[in-house]
């Protein structure tokens, strides 16, 4: 086994080792103040309400990101209604009522599988699913598929539904699916065994059980969840930018089928730029996004410290 | 009489009757036939992530099985090829090589700056710090965690590029070295969080044997508790890689453009993903040789990260150590 060593060494070992760890936590720390401050040094500048409400424009200086803004709330609202209730069954089914034999485990794994794809080919998925609808509707809406309405009704309608707010809002739900289904999974085990047994002891059905009894105790859990996979998914921007999200948008959307922009996408697109004026504008749009997900991420640590009860 | 009908009749106060009338009992066959319908309701909702996967493979195939049917294509030369100019030049080519290189190339720069660092973080986190140092320490690597990673595209773009740079004039404008970086700050917080909770999951009876041995507390954590979570933490770190692969924004904004097979991190190169995502952002034609080669170097990265989940599953379940 290992040679002896003086007791000196072993604890100048020790000691070597607490430093190496505190130098390697510190860059965590270190490297989120040094983007938080950059970011904010080169977009406060131009961050302004102007800069909220005006559209899209080939100058920096007039340039705002109201489309971008509403685009990605169209988004992520479709995104969010479709994904939770989709997710959060598949969970409940998997930890519920499944047996646990060959075809849970398969669902299972598949759901690892899926949490490891990488977003850009979801948005390959989407592009062909969504968008295109694997061309069963023609090419595009006026090439062999069909409307209803116009695209100024509210309720226009066309298949397929082309690179529109509903096609985007969908291949993010494809994204965030599995993060869903994994943290309500967490949730719902962390419910103790005994409440599902008292009910269902007392006569109540295995729904009655679920529906009034662990569902309510995995509330919390699973709303943190939900919040960090939306959280995700307003960050998200390949798989939209697959799907065809337009990267230059006057008008936020009107219906589900309109073009739209998202913030990401819009950040990607002034980033991209060599011009200076893009940077700062670009900063001050991260500036907004990063807003938006301290908002979202304080919404989950409250929820998380004031709902969580100690069930045991 | 009427004394009889009261006592069978129930409920008799109105406050019984409301809670009777909420559960009023059904027949047995109508509440099974109801929980049947909801439960195969839950189980068509959990088949939908078969369909999603059967579908992303069928499509991958149909496409790249279309892609090899172009004059200028060919499986061997997809394989073999060690060129990859479908835009460019007059003659075509599309070897993945190159593409598969940038990628392995931003990967490994990602991997060397995460995975060290992340681990050593996650045995701070788990074996030494006091409950104030995680309560900061924890929302930190969240907020980590959370930010979009075009972000940190940007981040690359405008910091540490002019930093690399002021280190070094080798490095261009775009480089691999800038991508790699910030696509390693990006997976850090997945490193950490994960291998964290493998050794959390290590039971305290190990620790206590081990310091009652006589060990120090380097001893106990590098020697005892990090061997017994290693399952866990190999897992983490292939699933943090197949993240650093798929990542797409980073390199699109700060790797560069040119598909080159090179192990120098100053230089400029193009990921699998930034390939893509030039291409849709382009106006290739959708039925032209250009645009369907992205579907088959989406399914290249697809078959690549699959395989590391399925192994990180695999060792997840072959090598756990179950204490108890």
């Amino acid at each position: 086994m290992a040679t002896p060593r003086s007791t000196a060494t072993r604890l100048l070992t020790n000691r070597a080792f607490l430093a190496v760890c505190l130098l390697a936590t510190n860059v965590a720390v270190v490297v989120l103040a040094v983007l938080l401050i950059s970011i904010l040094w080169q977009g406060l500048g131009s961050l302004n309400w102007n800069f909220l409400t005006h559209a899209a424009s080939r100058k920096p200086a007039e340039a705002g990101i109201l489309a971008p803004l509403w685009g990605s709330v169209w988004v992520c609202t479709i995104c969010g209604l479709v994904a939770l209730p989709l997710g959060i069954g598949t969970a409940i089914y998997l930890e519920e009522f499944a047996r646990k034999g060959r075809f849970t485990r398969i669902v299972q794994t598949n759901i690892m599988n899926l949490a490891g794809v990488p977003s850009i080919v979801y948005g390959i998925l989407g592009l062909t699913a969504f968008a295109r609808m694997f061309g069963a509707f023609g090419a595009s809406a006026e090439d062999g598929g069909f409307a209803i309405g116009n695209e100024e009704s509210l309720f226009y309608f066309k298949l397929p539904f082309g690179s529109s707010v509903l096609a985007g809002g969908l291949t993010l739900m494809l994204v965030i699916l599995p993060i869903v289904i994994i943290a309500t999974q967490e949730a719902l085990r962390s419910v103790p065994k005994s409440l599902r047994s008292g009910a269902l002891a007392l006569g109540a059905t295995p729904w009655q059980t679920v529906w009034g009894i662990t569902l309510p105790a995995a509330i919390p859990g699973i709303m943190t969840g939900a919040i960090l996979a939306m959280s995700r998914a307003i960050g998200e921007s390949a798989p939209l930018l697959v799907v065809g999200a337009v990267l230059f948008v006057l008008n936020a959307p009107e219906n589900l089928m309109s073009d739209f922009a998202v913030l990401p996408l819009q950040i990607f697109n002034w980033a991209g730029r060599p011009q200076d004026e893009f940077h700062a504008i670009a900063a001050s749009a991260i500036i907004v996004q990063l807003v938006a997900l301290l908002a979202f991420n304080g919404i989950a640590v409250f929820i998380r410290q004031k709902l969580q009860k100690p069930l045991q | 009489m009427d004394e009889t009908a009261n006592v069978t009749t129930l409920p008799t106060t109105p406050a019984v009757r409301d809670i009777a009338a909420l559960g009023r009992p059904k027949s047995t066959a109508a509440r099974r036939f109801r929980e049947q319908m909801i439960v195969g309701t839950l189980a068509i909702a959990a088949t939908f992530s078969i369909l999603v996967t059967t579908t992303i493979v069928i499509v991958l195939a149909r496409e790249t099985w279309g892609f090899f049917h172009f004059p200028d294509v060919s499986v061997g030369e997809f394989f073999g090829g060690l060129e990859w100019n479908p835009l460019l030049g007059s003659e075509k080519h599309f070897g993945i090589w190159p593409l598969v290189s940038g990628t392995l190339l931003v990967t490994v720069i990602a991997a060397s700056f995460a995975l060290p660092i992340g681990l050593v973080t996650s045995v701070y986190l788990s074996e030494y710090a006091s409950p104030r140092v995680r309560a900061t320490l924890k929302p930190t690597l969240e907020i980590l965690a959370g930010i979009p990673t075009v972000v940190y595209g940007f981040f690359a773009l405008t910091l540490i590029t002019p930093l690399l740079q002021k280190i070094s004039p080798a490095f261009g404008s775009y480089n691999a070295m800038s991508a790699g970086l910030a696509t390693g700050i990006m997976i850090l917080p997945i490193v950490c969080s994960l291998s964290e909770d493998a050794l959390r999951a290590v039971p305290r009876s190990l620790r206590d044997g081990a310091l009652a041995l006589g060990g120090t507390k380097f001893d106990v954590s590098v020697k005892v508790v990090v061997p017994a979570a290693l399952s866990g933490i190999v897992a983490a770190f292939l699933l943090a890689i197949s993240r650093a692969i798929g990542e797409t924004m980073i390199v699109a904004l700060a790797a560069g453009g040119i598909a080159q097979i090179t192990a120098n991190p100053t230089a400029e190169v193009q990921t699998m993903t930034a390939y893509m995502v030039q291409i849709f952002l382009g106006d290739a034609p959708a039925t032209g040789v250009e645009y369907k080669s992205s579907y088959a170097v989406a399914a290249m990265l697809f078959v690549m990260t699959f395989v590391l989940t399925m192994v990180g599953q695999y060792i997840l379940r072959r090598f756990r150590e179950e204490y108890e």
